[in-house]
């Protein structure tokens, strides 16, 4: 437990090191803000109501989306791809510390650092400029718990479409594909709620809405009761099938790299 | 404390381009050698020849394909996690420490890894600080340091947990003359007081006679060289080199006992073998002599004499 | 001013050369920028399935803004670069190699990243635009035929002067790497919207300030023949190339002022 806190804590200080990195996702974060909400509202226009959301969900879903892209890390992630291809993961290997373990440590060291630091300016300005809509205590609480279920499900995947590097030159291929797939059935690009409902099905089989769409909507009241745990309840299954799957990966990789080499 | 018997590890490779022929590459092929307790050692050998190959399979990271090899008496490939924490690796081309934090950060964190006790851990920091100097940036990022820091923070880095092995590849890559001296005065003094064993693997001679007296000599993954470093300078050191400098250049001399390698203008060198006062004799009766040296075979020489010698 | 022009030449044949080696993994990278910017098309077309208009811009019309600024917006990448690498040069210290050499350090930067993997959103834009003219019924004649041919470089032209003073700001921060992405996707979100949808501070500012209004928007006003909703004078519809002329001033002084700034403080 203590060495899980110490890597956390590495985490957090390896993107804290960089501050003006931090201010300039804030500004790109908050710029981009603007332009999403300006673009759903002009829906709205003709409209009251979308599925469930109304204008100010909308908008609040645009500011709650940008809070969170750094910290469920939406976009591209391949430190343990190149660690893998330059043979650095052989001194992971060789240390008795598990790959996965570590990197989840880190990760959850590295979201309250971008959920705080990144998440939090933009989403003042964003209340200030627009009129949003905020969760009870109680689906506060529940929103903390799914985000941190969300950065787990992000992980999970990431440390998956990762671990192709033990079988691929060059991961870009799958990243993007990966990429692709996550940033638009995650609800990143554009609410699920605006879906299609074809299109909507297809997301809600797929992990990715756990990453974005699930935490947003708990914090707009969308679920309640038993169907508040249940959202939970999914996040945390794809959390484990995803972990599960990469812990797979893992070991056949090993075991590929230390008979064949890398 | 290393033990290696008729070690062998083969490759299947891809070649070619449209057909991808298997092809089984001998990587290392039938080593056996053994490495006792407190031993500083080179292990030498062009690129290519197997050396990472070999180091890789006694740290665990690969699995041979034939022979036994054993480890601090351990199994490395079975009992990987084990045998981690008695040995240390480092290696001067990749880093191992954290880029983005501070020295100390990473210290700290694989004192938490390898479940090294406080006290241990902070006497052991204390030990490397004063020896190592590294007061005055132990708290920078390690991006910020220059190489002779970092190379300084990576030794300490690999010694932290106190291993009994320690598996260095080209640590003084890239330093200046200063920094190479303190490290190779480091381990001399790790290797003499602490006992550890070092097994190191370089290309930088200066490493090698300053530091170990055996070498390991690896080629085309066979060992062609097993010994010290005396007798392997008496067995291919027999030439040595006379460098004349002439009054005046002339066409290369004719001279009985010797072979003129290279000519400079007014200088050239006569490689010899047996006494000097013969050769030095004759030469200065068929030209006008300024000056001349005599110059020993150096490692990188007497190594590359080893390579070339067919069925060595 | 043409040898900066040759130094870039030369420095992009370079990179297009090794980039073309591999040839596999080159049409696999366009393939996947093809995708990636794909997405922001599915993006508009989920819009779309919810409202049959956005501001008073039908589907294929802003479709047709769409595929204008990805083209552009692709070529610029293609052309310019990213300048994202920019700040990390400057402190790695490679900047000053540069800085050294006997020639523009604008040039050299821009021509620096040169990936024609970057073709690919150019390709989806050309697709998307392909389908818009076939299907919108636009008054096609010489004046504006002229305009869509003429839009692209002043495009160009107009977001890698944008880039280039945001850019700019990286001098003065030491990671701020992240600031250009700001300036390039946002500027290429912003682009590919009609402005009517955005507030009344928003649109001045993307009109007078930072003019990425003139990227696209205005001359798709003419264009496809659209009275414009802000009723701003006709003229700007024609202004693009003029702007972009402007873009040259304000980003080469940007930039001179910004490396005049770096030498003095030693870097």
């Amino acid at each position: 437990m203590r060495l899980d806190w110490e890597i956390a804590k590495r985490g957090w200080r390896r993107y804290a090191a960089y501050p003006w990195a931090t201010a300039a996702g804030v500004f790109t974060n908050t710029v981009f803000g603007f332009i999403q909400a300006y673009i759903l509202l002009a829906v709205f226009h003709h409209r009251r109501h979308v599925g469930d959301y109304d204008a100010a969900d909308s908008v609040t879903y645009v500011w709650l989306a940008q809070a969170l892209i750094m910290t469920v890390y939406a976009f591209g992630w391949q430190e343990l791809a190149l660690r893998i291809r330059d043979g650095s993961i052989a001194t992971d290997l060789a240390r008795p510390l598990d790959p996965q373990r570590y990197w989840l440590a880190f990760d959850l060291g590295r979201a309250p650092y971008h959920f705080i630091f990144r998440g939090v300016l933009p989403f003042v300005v964003g209340a200030l400029v627009f009129r949003l809509n905020y969760p009870s205590p109680g689906d506060a609480a529940a929103f903390v718990a799914s985000v941190s279920l969300a950065v787990v499900v992000s992980l999970g995947f990431r440390f998956l479409y990762n671990s192709s590097a033990f079988w691929l030159i060059d991961i870009r291929g799958v990243m993007i594909v990966a990429l692709s797939l996550s940033l638009f059935f995650s609800g990143m690009v554009m609410p699920l709620t605006f879906f299609p409902s074809w299109l909507a099905d297809i997301a809600h089989v797929l992990p990715f809405a756990s990453i974005m769409q699930v935490p947003i909507d708990v914090w707009l009241g969308k679920h309640h009761g038993l169907g508040l745990l249940g959202v939970l309840a999914l996040q945390l299954w794809w959390a484990l099938v995803l972990l599960g799957l990469g812990r797979l990966a893992l070991s056949r990789g090993t075991r590929k790299l230390v008979i064949q080499g890398g | 404390m290393i033990e290696v018997e008729r070690l062998s590890k083969q490759f299947v490779v891809r070649r070619g381009r449209f057909r991808r022929e298997r092809v089984v590459v001998d990587a290392v092929n039938e080593i056996s050698f053994r490495v006792e307790r407190g031993e500083l050692l080179g292990y030498l050998g062009p690129n290519g020849a197997g050396k990472s190959t070999t180091i890789k399979m006694l740290t665990g990271i690969l699995v041979p394909s034939g022979g036994r090899v054993s480890v601090a008496g351990l199994d490395p490939s079975k009992r990987r996690i084990e045998l981690a924490k008695r040995i240390g690796a480092m290696f001067g081309q990749r880093i191992q420490l954290w880029w983005d934090l501070p020295l100390i950060d990473s210290f700290e964190l694989l004192r938490h890894i390898y479940k090294v006790p406080a006290d241990r851990y902070r006497q052991s920091l204390a030990r490397f600080r004063e020896v190592l100097d590294l007061d005055s940036f132990l708290h920078t990022p390690v991006r910020q340091l220059s190489l002779g820091q970092r190379i300084r923070g990576e030794l300490t880095a690999s010694m932290l947990h106190e291993p009994e092995l320690l598996f260095l590849d080209e640590p003084t890559i890239g330093l200046d003359v200063v920094a190479k001296q303190r490290v190779r005065d480091f381990l001399i003094e790790i290797n003499r007081e602490r006992g550890v064993t070092v097994l190191l693997t370089t290309h930088d001679l200066g490493d090698i006679e300053r530091l170990c007296k055996r070498l390991l000599v690896i080629d085309h993954g066979s060992l062609i060289w097993d010994g010290g470093i005396d007798e392997l300078k008496e067995r291919y050191g027999a030439e040595r080199m006379l460098i004349v400098d002439l009054e005046q250049p002339v066409p290369p001399l004719q001279i009985e006992g010797a072979v003129v390698e290279k000519v400079d203008g007014p200088r050239q060198w006569l490689r010899f073998r047996g006494p000097a006062a013969d050769l030095t004799a004759r030469v200065a009766s068929s030209a006008r002599l300024v000056d001349l040296q005599i110059a020993e075979p150096d490692i990188e020489e007497i190594v590359r004499r080893i390579y070339s010698v067919p069925g060595t | 001013m043409v040898e900066p022009v040759l130094v870039w030449r030369r420095l992009v044949g370079a990179q297009i050369r090794s980039q073309f080696q591999y040839r596999v993994s080159f049409v696999l990278d366009m393939l996947g920028n093809f995708l990636i910017s794909f997405i922001d098309f599915l993006a508009v077309l989920v819009l779309f399935h919810n409202t049959t208009r956005l501001g008073v811009w039908s589907v294929r019309e802003v479709a047709f803004l769409y595929a204008m600024s990805s083209i552009s917006f692709a070529l610029t990448d293609l052309l310019v670069g990213h300048f994202d690498q920019f700040p990390q040069k400057i402190r790695d210290g490679t900047f000053d190699i540069l800085l050294v050499r006997p020639r523009s350090t604008l040039f050299q930067v821009i021509g620096s990243d040169f990936q024609m993997r970057r073709l690919g959103k150019a390709i989806q834009g050309a697709l998307v635009l392909g389908y818009v003219i076939s299907s919108l019924a636009i008054p096609w004649d010489v004046g504006r035929v002229a305009m869509l041919v003429v839009m692209v470089p002043s495009a160009i032209v107009i977001f890698a002067s944008v880039w280039t003073v945001g850019s700019c700001l990286a001098f003065w921060t030491t990671d701020g790497g992240e600031f250009t992405n700001a300036f390039t996707y946002g500027g290429n979100f912003l682009a590919q919207y009609p402005i009517d949808i955005f507030s009344t501070w928003l649109r001045r500012f993307l009109a007078y300030i930072v003019p990425l209004a003139f990227v696209c928007y205005f001359p798709a006003l003419y264009i496809l023949d659209k009275p414009d909703p802000l009723g701003l004078p006709r003229l700007l519809q024609f202004s693009s190339p003029l702007v972009a002329l402007l873009g040259v001033g304000v980003g080469g002084l940007a930039w001179r002022f910004a490396v005049r700034h770096y030498r003095s403080a030693g870097g």
